[in-house]
């Protein structure tokens, strides 16, 4: 059942992203241009994911666990630390260079895969290498 | 008018996704966080079957959903390398993406995808400005 809801999350998310027309970096790119011929689309694509995102937390509050699982997985960390402020800027940066972040990134697989083995292949190498200089500092 | 509304529409369906997951599942989604599980963790069923069905979702551009502006013709690798790099890197250290920091972040009010949330969109938008 878990594996089922989780494929048709994705499906869903990722129809999200196509009927926005977020899977295209040019669509985003224009986005991001301020200072030039805005596309101001992506502020209703979140106006309208945060909108129902936070129905779905109000309901959750009433609730004292998932329906499907035994309890909330919600991340709980306040604190504003060194590495989100610089990971996220790298992440800012590597985004307005192509206009894609991960989910776009990975959806260009089928749709633009000429860009797409060169994005997410290195998209993977940067996510690894995060991971095991972490991982090592860790163990 | 339709440059808002298929937006929208995509916003609304994309909340739907990542509220119905919460509620049955009890997980935020975060499209980085749940790629660096499927390559990276013991437990990679669930990530890889999440990823497959988010790039069958997203194949209905261009087959269901027809573009409004045609796909860039390929850019330069070294381009889109560096890219992939920095979007790689940055958010695992960050903690998350669009999609964890912006949409579930934002959903729950939560200071941390807030900050996170404002320091990516304005490094992009700067980014754009000074590659432009």
């Amino acid at each position: 059942m878990i594996a089922l809801v989780t494929f048709l999350t994705g499906l869903l998310f990722g129809l999200g992203l196509a009927v926005s027309e977020m899977t295209n970096p040019a669509i985003v790119l224009g986005f991001l241009d301020i200072f030039g011929n805005w596309n101001p689309s992506l502020v209703f694509v979140m106006g309208g994911a945060v909108a129902i995102g936070m129905l779905g937390y109000v309901i959750r509050n009433r609730r004292t666990k998932p329906w499907l699982a035994d309890k909330w997985y919600v991340p709980t960390r306040r604190d504003i630390d060194k590495n989100l402020i610089i990971g996220s800027a790298m992440f800012g940066i590597g985004w307005g260079l192509s206009g894609y972040c991960p989910g776009p990134g990975l959806t260009a697989l089928t749709n633009n895969p000429a860009e797409a083995v060169y994005f997410v292949g290195a998209l993977i190498a940067g996510a690894g290498l995060f991971h095991f200089q972490n991982h090592r500092k860790n163990s | 008018m339709d440059a808002y509304i298929y937006p929208l529409m995509g916003g609304l369906i994309i909340g739907l996704s990542t509220a119905a997951y919460l509620l049955l599942t009890g997980k935020v989604v975060g499209i980085s966080g749940i790629l660096a599980q499927a390559l990276f963790s013991k437990e990679r069923l669930l990530p890889v079957i999440f990823i497959a069905g988010l790039i069958i979702g997203g194949s209905a551009y261009g087959v269901l959903i027809e573009p409004s502006v045609p796909f860039p013709e390929l850019r330069n690798p070294l381009l889109l390398i560096v890219s992939g790099l920095l979007v790689g890197y940055g958010t695992r250290m960050g903690s998350g993406c669009t999609s964890g920091h912006g949409v579930c972040g934002l959903s729950r009010l939560s200071p941390r995808s807030l900050v996170a949330t404002v320091i990516f969109m304005a490094t992009a938008i700067l980014t754009v400005f000074l590659t432009k």
